[in-house]
């Protein structure tokens, strides 16, 4: 009970002054706005590509909209020290940890929310299957969330955090089949688009969102699954070797 | 209250704690007294749980806090050195996220936090936002944040250095009051004065090592009939001590600034012939002042640190404050 209040407490004051600032909220809306216009501009086809884009934009904007919080809300409060009143809270750090990011993946999931409202604005969008749409949604946001935090307590430094984070999210992008197939990437390349979790992120997506899919759903909601606890009890590790060192 | 055993603890094969034996009673007010680099700040990390021991056991109110820092950390209340609260959240907000964490439901630490913002002078800078207050602000701020779920052990780093005389006055008198309400407190310190006006006991901790503890009776005891002049001359006056030495055999000389002579006998100190000397040897007296003994030269006999000499250490590094 005690514990509920503080992990509560710790997300609200994350919404508060990190989440529901302007900058964010803009952010969680061109973002996904501007890769849509890109890819059209880009590929030069018009409206009725949107179901095949929807996926891979959905997927961009949960990621960016995760990863890019962590720095401020992990790196950036433990550089200023206020996270030391955190890890002087008497919460588990496993809590703690998990109320630090509950946030961030809610966040990830209101982000995914703007894309999809405005391809269904749009028009021309069919076979949405929600429940695992959702599902999907959830478990790309954890996982990258998850990812997010893994830098952030890898670094001291939030620059670190955000420079390390692009040198992930940028090829993952390419990487994970978001625009176009993983078959189509160089052959030496395929193998490590399978290390990466957005890799199942997408395709489990493409799934939900009336697109075709290559990998057996149950098989990308377990990876998605593992590699968010993986990167959960590694980011857990960080913390208790190097901030309570 | 609190049992500390060979605590241990290195940076970079530096030891900045060696093996350090503490206790503290239940209801007691330590003082932590040291130069800077001395220790301090990492005794505290380790007991409340930011920093980990490589050697020795913690126990705090029978609670093995070696195995499981976390098990006792609801009974803490920790004021670091450095205000570590939101800057972007204003003095209210803080407090009542601060007792949040510590389970406080709504209704409750609305009403301390107030009652706090109030206790301590800051009620009307209460939505105005942390980063905008002053630096004793922030302190008592602070201080008001490591209190308000009514810790039974209190930590203070350093609670007076880097504040406004005025503030730090009012920060000794809220520890006060708190050692009289019966909080257990640790705190450290480099002001000799802060300790000795504060603490039911002292420990002089010097290189990550604890060279004495004891009440602040005991260890005022040895000076309380020793005799202290000061002696400031217009020039300095190094090599001249070992003559003085030779002349009044039953009086112990220090030299303390290049211009700066202190003085110690048993006996009462008769001014005229010292000067006299002194004066003979081309150097002109332009103070002399008797001092009441203190913990001051009880620290300085064991530890063979000057008060200044800490102070100076410290003021470099930013911060006004003093004990006044
Ligand atoms: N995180 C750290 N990394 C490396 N050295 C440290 C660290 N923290 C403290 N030290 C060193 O340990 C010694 C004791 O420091 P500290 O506990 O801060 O002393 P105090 O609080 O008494 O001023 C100093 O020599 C300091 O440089
Ligand atoms: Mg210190």
């Amino acid at each position: 009970m005690k514990a509920l209040t503080a992990m509560c407490s710790i997300m609200a004051k994350d919404m508060r002054t990190y989440y529901l600032k302007p900058p964010n909220i803009s952010w969680g809306i061109i973002f996904p706005l501007a890769w849509t216009g890109m890819f059209f501009v880009k590929t030069g086809t018009g409206l009725e590509s949107l179901q095949g884009v929807l996926p891979g934009v959905v997927a961009v904007a949960v990621l960016f909209g995760t990863t890019s919080m962590l720095a401020v809300t992990v790196t950036f409060e433990k550089k200023g020290r206020s996270f030391e009143r955190l890890l002087l809270a008497p919460i588990s750090l496993e809590l703690l940890m998990l109320a630090k990011t509950l946030g961030a993946i809610i966040f990830g999931i209101a982000n995914a929310l703007v894309p999809v409202a405005i391809a269904l604005g749009i028009g021309g969008i069919e076979g949405i299957a929600w429940g695992p749409a959702l599902g999907a949604v959830t478990l790309t946001s954890i996982a990258s969330t998850f990812l997010g935090l893994f830098i952030a307590v890898s670094v001291s430094e939030v620059f670190e955090a955000q420079t390390f984070s692009n040198f992930f999210r940028f090829p993952m992008i390419f990487l994970c089949g978001l625009f176009f197939p993983v078959s189509q990437l160089p052959l030496v390349l395929q193998p490590l688009s399978y290390v990466l979790p957005l890799t199942y992120a997408a395709d489990l997506l493409r799934y939900s969102l009336g697109s075709e899919n290559v990998l057996a759903p149950g098989l990308s909601f377990a990876m998605l699954g593992m590699f968010g606890a993986l990167l959960f009890a590694g980011s857990l590790h960080c913390v208790r070797r190097r901030w309570i060192a | 209250m609190i049992e500390v055993r060979g605590l241990t603890k290195s940076f970079d094969g530096v030891r900045a704690v060696a093996g350090i034996d503490l206790t503290v009673d239940r209801g007691e007010l330590m003082g932590l007294l040291g130069p800077n680099g001395a220790g301090k700040t990492t005794t505290l990390n380790m007991l409340t749980g930011l920093a980990r021991p490589e050697a020795g056991t913690i126990r705090v109110a029978g609670i093995d806090c070696t195995r499981d820092p976390k098990a006792a950390q609801h009974l803490f209340g920790v004021v670091p050195d450095d205000s570590n609260l939101y800057p972007e959240l204003t003095g209210l907000d803080n407090l009542t996220f601060c007792a949040s964490l510590y389970g406080m439901g709504r209704a409750e630490r609305t009403e301390r936090a107030r009652l706090l913002l109030e206790e301590f002078g800051l009620g009307d800078a209460a939505h105005r936002k942390f980063g905008g207050y002053s630096r004793g602000m922030k302190r008592r701020l602070t201080i008001a944040a490591g209190i308000i779920h009514r810790p039974a052990v209190l930590f203070l780093d350093e609670p007076t250095t880097g504040i406004d005389v005025a503030s730090a006055r009012q920060v000794r008198q809220l520890v006060r009051d708190l050692h009289r309400g019966g909080t257990t407190i640790l705190l450290t310190t480099h002001y000799i004065e802060e300790a000795e006006r504060l603490c039911d006991r002292v420990a002089f901790m010097v290189e990550g090592r604890i060279v004495t503890v004891d009440t602040l009776e005991n260890l005022l005891s040895p000076v309380s009939d020793t005799h202290v002049l000061v002696l400031v001359t217009a020039d300095p006056t190094t090599g001249l001590t070992p003559e003085l030495e030779r002349l009044f055999p039953h009086l112990r000389f220090e030299v303390v600034g290049a211009r700066e002579i202190r003085v110690e006998s048993r006996q009462p100190i008769a001014v005229g012939p010292l000067i006299r000397e002194i004066e003979e040897r081309g150097a002109t007296v332009m103070e002399a002042r008797r001092e009441r003994p203190s913990l001051e030269s009880v620290f300085v006999r064991i530890t063979g640190i000057h008060a200044d000499q800490m102070k100076r250490e410290k003021e470099r590094k930013g911060g006004g404050g003093g004990a006044s």
